[in-house]
């Protein structure tokens, strides 16, 4: 039965790919769900088809360049537009470009060279807690105890500091990702996993932790107000006057910011995306691979295992720390709760649900897990609350929905959600959905003369 | 019975209560000294003034007259910490890989053994009960912790691992993650369902709160509450009858062939699939016993309690050596006096700059040090660098 829905699937995408028909395709789709989206700004099925939609412009086989304008287009005029119509919108694709950036980073350290990293978030909170303490009066309060209070201290440095911090972040965070490598380069597999599980823990209860002897993170009630970067003159004005119309009312200057961050945030996510792109075709990224595959002889061949598994810690986790600061930014607050091992967890889930080391994989992964988690299960949640309130009765068993626990809220299962991808991933699809093209090829031709050695073997380094 | 008695072997029993004794003492010993030590060399600090300032006694007094309250804390959590530890180390033995469930394992045990009990009390049976009978039923709770953790082990080994048995290191880990994350929410679903609470609050009844006074020296008392003697006693019995069901009995032979090489075990007439699950449900049986005597110890517990006691027993497996079932005891142990000292002292020596809020830090820290320079354990006997 497989089989069948497989070639059937091949033929209906080979019907897709004739001529201009994908063209008509993907514009139809986009056009469609604009519509439906600016029509009915709170009908989750008509954003998922947005999102759906944006995604056939990746699929569709279709001129490069008239690919490349139509992504250019929908993120940069649709979405801001839409995304000021119902800011919610803006609020999911930022934190699904959120978690593609660190999807993507950990791909490098999981999918590329395949060290397990279960403590990633450590250097998502650095970037965050960089941003956040300079960014902040903090700085002017180290001697203050904990109070949850706005004081009246003035900021430490000016907001426009924070496009400096980004880099900033990608700096301190490939240090520490070099400084955590280090001494754990001699440990291997699950114990390796188990050191960065225990170092995100250490980073996480500093945070919490470290109000005094000096109060650097204000400890458990975390840091705020975070400033955000002035927003430039005149250019909330423009927007206004040029989409007024179109949105249906003034944006105002929140939602302004937040069209900022979507965007910041999606230039962060393209950079990754070309670096990520550029290093898995290079000899670093085919090294980390022979890494990956066999230590042992990826050394015979002459490749300086060490320094290339330094490389991908540090690679991965710059990406991390760059997201911090944005995410810091964006939140104008941090505390330790971010950065807990669900989260870590949660963005390996990303990595594995899309497939390990495939890049578009990952990047589908960190969508639908994000979708699924702020808003497929909200929804549902919503959906039963109103089931509770409306008094209905199940008949046969003669249940009253007005019984059911109000404790049982679906959006607050994101662990069993997680658990139960991990789980079915690794036993029925280990390699993901959308498995890497070198993964692939290594499965399905193993048994044969192992064509990967003569292909790329002599190139290696 | 005299033929019964005959085929025990008493060594196999007399031999890991003595090293449990040995462990104990050296542990505790080991931190008293550096603990004395140290509280000799900080005389004059700015933490003994700030003592004498505030409570009127010297850094060193304070340390010392401390010290049987500390050791009797960390020998309690200490036994607990081996107990899950063991379950560890068992299955590392046997499959080479980290169980990460374990921890929920324990939270399972641990919450079937509490609503047990909540149950009894409901019905009115643990107010009459006497200190004897409130024995039975926390025995009864026990045993309905552990028959539950041992079933939940056996069945995620079945469903979650045997079919990845022959994949590379990482992926059952990666499962194991996923089970034990799901397994949380399951639990919570449960709770939040059949009871509507997100935490659990073992029943008040017996004696368990009581304190044993050991010795009086001068105006000082130093006590023992009931229930860390029956947490102590409870764990020293299972982990006595675990050596001896691995040491000296046939099944433990199987299941030491079997951690040795799977393929010759089988060979040899061994049933390797039905020992791997034996092997998860002494383990389980074991974790969820703890669970029941951590619930006793601490009194609340929520879903997410296995999370810190699992990964900390697993740091006591691995300080001991995974793999090797008495390096789990002394891991636990050294673990729990760790633990426990810094809990009491740390906030008092740096003047309260770090408090036992470090604590938990503490046993991560050991993990990594471990792991990085001697990740063999101190008793180490299974090269487990695998890729």
């Amino acid at each position: 039965m497989l089989e069948s829905l497989k070639s059937k699937l091949r033929a209906l995408s080979a019907l897709l790919n004739q001529g201009r028909i994908p063209y008509a395709v993907c514009v139809g789709l986009i056009v469609l769900s604009t519509a439906l989206v600016y029509g009915n700004p709170r009908s989750i099925p008509s954003f998922l088809l947005f999102v759906f939609s944006a995604s056939s412009i990746y699929w569709l086989r279709m001129n490069r360049a008239i690919q490349l304008g139509l992504a250019v287009f929908f993120a940069v005029v649709l979405v801001p537009i839409l995304g000021a119509r119902n800011v919610f919108y803006l609020e999911v694709i930022f934190q699904i470009a959120v978690f593609s950036a660190l999807a993507l980073g950990l791909n490098i350290v999981v999918g590329f060279s395949g060290l397990l990293n279960f403590g990633y978030m450590a250097f998502y909170a650095v970037g965050a807690y960089l941003w956040g303490f300079f960014g902040s009066q903090q700085p002017n309060l180290l001697h203050a105890t904990v109070t949850t209070k706005a004081l009246h201290t003035p900021f430490f440095m000016a907001p426009d500091y924070f496009y400096l911090f980004i880099f900033l972040g990608v700096i301190v965070a490939a240090i520490l990702g070099l400084l955590l490598g280090l001494p754990v380069l001699r440990v291997r597999g699950d114990y390796l996993a188990i050191i960065t599980l225990a170092f995100g823990e250490i980073v996480r209860q500093l945070a919490n932790n470290l109000d005094k002897p000096l109060n650097f993170t204000n400890g458990p009630q975390g840091l705020t107000p975070i400033q955000r970067p002035t927003m430039p003159e005149g250019v909330l004005k423009l927007f206004n006057n040029l989409v007024q119309p179109l949105v249906g009312h003034r944006v105002t200057d929140s939602q302004a910011y937040n069209i900022l961050f979507y965007l910041i945030a999606l230039l962060v996510v393209v950079t990754v995306i070309i670096i990520t792109y550029r290093l898995d075709d290079s000899k670093v990224g085919r090294a980390w691979t022979a890494i990956r595959e066999d230590e042992l002889s990826a050394g015979a061949m002459g490749i300086n295992a060490n320094k290339l598994k330094l490389g991908a810690f540090a690679v991965g986790a710059s990406f991390a720390g760059a997201m911090g600061v944005l995410f810091a930014a964006s939140r104008t607050f941090v505390s330790p709760e971010t950065f807990t091992f669900l989260q870590s967890v949660g963005v390996l889930t990303m990595v594995i649900l899309g497939g390990i080391g495939s890049i578009t994989g990952v990047i589908v992964g960190a969508t639908v897990v994000t979708l699924l988690n702020i808003q497929v299960l909200q929804s549902f949640s919503l959906f039963l609350s109103q089931l509770r309130q409306s008094g209905a009765v199940i008949p046969i068993i003669n249940f009253h929905w007005s019984n059911l626990s109000n404790q049982l809220d679906p959006s607050k299962y994101q662990r069993l959600i997680f658990g139960v991808i991990l789980v079915l991933m690794m036993i029925y699809r280990p390699t993901g959905l959308l498995p890497a093209a070198r993964r692939k090829r290594e499965l399905t031709e193993r048994t044969e003369a192992d064509p990967e050695a003569t292909e790329n073997g002599a190139d290696h380094v | 019975m005299r033929k019964f008695m005959g085929s025990v072997d008493l060594r196999q029993i007399l031999l890991p209560i003595g090293q449990m004794a040995i462990f104990v003492v050296g542990a505790g010993a080991l931190c008293s000294v550096i603990m004395v030590i140290l509280a000799l060399l900080c005389r004059g600090s700015g933490a003994d003034h700030l003592l004498q300032a505030t409570q009127g006694v010297g850094i060193f007094t304070y340390t010392v007259g401390n010290l049987p309250q500390v050791l009797i804390d960390g020998m309690t959590i200490g036994f607990v910490y081996a107990a899950i530890a063991l379950g560890y180390t068992m299955v590392y033995g046997v499959l080479q890989f980290i169980n990460f469930a374990h921890s929920e394992i324990f939270a399972i045990g641990a919450f079937c053994g509490v609503e047990a009990l909540i149950a009894l009390n409901g019905l009115g049976i643990l107010a009459k009960a006497g200190t004897i009978g409130s024995f039975g039923y926390f025995g009864l709770a026990l045993l309905i912790g552990m028959a539950a953790s041992g079933g939940m082990a056996v069945l995620v080994e079945r469903v979650a691992y045997r079919p990845l048995r022959n994949s590379p290191t990482l992926v059952p880990l990666i499962s194991a993650i996923g089970v034990s994350f799901a397994l949380q929410d399951i639990i919570r679903m449960t709770e939040s369902l059949t009871t509507g609470q997100f935490y659990r609050v073992i029943p008040t009844f017996g004696n368990f709160d009581a304190h044993l006074v050991l010795l009086r020296i001068g105006g000082r008392v130093i006590d023992i509450q009931v229930k860390s003697v029956v947490v102590i006693v409870a764990a020293v019995a299972m982990l006595v009858a675990l050596n001896y069901l691995v040491k000296a009995t046939k099944v433990g032979k199987a299941i030491r062939a079997v951690a040795q090489d799977k393929h010759t075990a089988a060979l040899m007439g061994i049933g390797v699939n039905a020992i791997i699950s034996l092997t998860f449900l002494v383990g389980g049986s074991l974790g969820g016993a703890a669970g029941v005597l951590y619930a006793l110890k601490f009194t609340r517990i929520d879903p997410f309690v296995g999370f810190m006691p699992g990964i900390k027993a697993f740091a006591a497996a691995v300080l001991g050596g995974i793999g090797n079932l008495t390096g789990a005891l002394l891991g636990g142990m050294v673990l729990g006096m760790i633990e426990s000292f810094a809990g009491a002292y740390l906030g008092t020596y740096t003047m309260g700059a770090f408090g036992a809020e470090y604590k938990d830090m503490v046993a991560f820290l050991i993990l990594i040090l471990v792991i990085i320079f001697r990740p063999n354990g101190l008793l180490g006997e299974q090269v487990s660098q695998k890729a």
